[in-house]
């Protein structure tokens, strides 16, 4: 691997930028492989990096049906946070935050991590009294979070509208470590770091099948580049989840909604923090670029067309109006949707299956994005030593069940 | 939008409508007679077909009444609504793109 330093890219740009080398390699499928994931995001290529520094499983691929950044990885609006009630989840998406702190050196590939500060607007009272109940339950379990009042609230972000607005701002709950990172920084850092330390990245190979021996364990993939055998295989497939494990017989509490978001033009610095508004459904931040990127809410129905109705983005849209009347005038360069595997209680699924070998890393819904590096690095555990860590030990399949719900969908109104 | 054909109504734009999961979930008869996987099953695994999915809608703005419908979420192209009761049309023509 090249490593990238101040050094390197002013003996780079002296050269005039020749003899960069590609970021990863493209090698065709070996016939074996000790691990397998499925599914090239983030989460599926964190797992194979954290296999590969931590566990020491090197001789593993990624399996990518597209090509790496071009799924959800590339497609949220990069917002990162731990501020959730649960104490389950609190201590999953802190252990996140915590590597994302680290992550750019870790994987020597700036991801722009910026802890810019994430507030969350509350408009009724009954918003009031469910986000302090997170502050609380937040700082009991370690997590930063604060309530500012509405003074407060507009000094922290002065472009937002206090005043004259259909739903009134009656203060905010504030996370400092919050904040967003470069979604497609994220996925090429871990690919490169993977690579770097022997993992196949396989772009353009499509899992068609899951191979399973007379015991009912998996012993390989059947691929659009052919077959690829492997004791132990990790899906990592957010929407496409439910597809791919039927393969192997599983049928899974998943159901596959588009998820819009979309970018304004370009315009100089003018938001200094990401703002959330749950009761009237808007969340906006702005890229080092300078678009405003605007995340929108979730279809009503279930469906895999990677696009969604206009009328949830002009919902959208108008909310960001009021709350921030001076974007007005802002035109939209781009709009597109996602497919998110949203679970009945909103917390995902990190753990072993019914089938022996197989693995599964889903149901992130409509907020995957901001776990991405805690997620696949007890993924990562959960393959090597096929058991799950403590941290991801609750999330199992089995909760449903047994009725042991990790339910921030009933926690409070909160986009995930 | 999608313009969905209530079998009551006719067409409608989707935001008259509220969509109401897979259709054909049966609740178990005797729910104290099944097994607690059975009965997750019931309440929370689902299909998730990609391809042409059985789903049911209410025309909550129109009518008020619940309907079934095939979809393909793939294109969201809509294969047929039956109302329920009826069996899903089995022949149902796709839609050209």
């Amino acid at each position: 691997m090249q490593p990238f330093s101040g050094l390197a890219l002013l003996r780079r740009g002296l050269s005039g930028q020749r003899g960069w080398t590609t970021q990863w390699r493209s090698p065709p499928p070996k016939a074996a492989y000790d691990a397998l994931i499925v599914g090239g995001g983030g989460h599926g290529l964190g797992a194979a990096y954290y296999l590969a520094s931590e566990h020491h499983l090197t001789n593993i691929a990624v399996l990518e049906k597209g090509w790496i950044g071009g799924g959800n990885t590339g497609r949220n609006t990069t917002i990162i946070r731990s501020n959730y009630l649960f104490d389950e989840s609190a201590a999953l998406y802190d252990h996140a935050v915590r590597l994302w702190e680290r992550l750019s050196q870790v994987l020597n590939y700036n991801v722009m991590f910026s802890q810019r500060g994430v507030m969350m607007l509350a408009h009724t009272v009954h918003d009031a009294q469910v986000f302090k109940r997170h502050v609380h339950a937040n700082r009991v379990n370690g997590v930063d979070n604060e309530w500012l009042t509405p003074e407060q609230a507009k000094a922290f972000c002065p472009l937002l509208n206090t005043g004259n607005i259909r739903y009134p701002v009656l203060g905010a709950a504030l996370q400092r470590r919050g904040g967003t990172a470069r979604h497609d920084a994220v996925a090429w850092g871990y690919a490169r770091a993977a690579d770097a330390l022997g993992v196949d990245i396989i772009e353009n190979c499509e899992v068609t099948g899951i191979r399973r021996n007379a015991s009912g364990a998996v012993e390989g993939v059947e691929t659009t580049r052919g077959t690829i055998r492997a004791p132990r295989i990790g899906v990592a497939a957010a929407g496409h989840t439910s597809v791919i494990m039927k393969m192997a017989g599983i049928e899974l509490p998943l159901e596959s909604y588009p998820l819009q978001a979309l970018v304004s033009e370009p315009v100089k610095p003018v938001f200094p923090c990401v703002v959330m508004s749950n009761t009237i459904h808007a969340y906006i931040s702005q890229s080092d670029k300078g678009e405003l990127v605007i995340g929108a809410g979730t279809d009503a129905y279930t469906s895999y067309t990677q696009r969604g109705g206009l009328h949830i983005t002009s919902h959208a849209l108008e909310a960001i109006c009021e709350l921030f009347p001076m974007f007005r005038r802002l035109r939209m360069l781009r709009n597109w949707g996602g497919i998110v595997d949203v679970t009945p209680d909103r917390s995902p699924i990190i753990a072993r299956t019914p089938v022996p070998g197989l693995y599964v890393n889903c149901g992130w819904g409509t907020g995957g994005f901001k776990a991405t590096p805690g997620s696949a690095h007890v993924f990562a555990w959960t393959i090597a030593r096929d058991e799950p860590h403590p941290l991801n030990a609750p999330f199992t399949l089995e909760r449903f069940r047994d009725g042991q719900l990790i339910d921030e969908a009933a926690a409070a109104a909160v986009a995930h | 939008m999608l313009l969905i054909d209530c079998p009551y109504c006719g067409e409608r734009p989707e935001l008259e409508f509220v969509y109401g999961g897979q259709a054909h979930v049966a609740r178990p008869a005797q729910p104290a007679q099944v097994s607690a996987q059975q009965w997750a099953d019931y309440l929370y695994r689902r299909d998730n077909t990609r391809g042409v999915h059985a789903e049911r809608w209410r025309h909550t703005h129109g009518c008020g009444r619940f309907f079934n419908a095939l979809r393909d979420t793939t294109t969201d192209h809509f294969r047929a609504t039956y109302k329920v009761g009826e069996p899903p049309p089995s022949a149902a023509a796709p839609v050209p793109r």
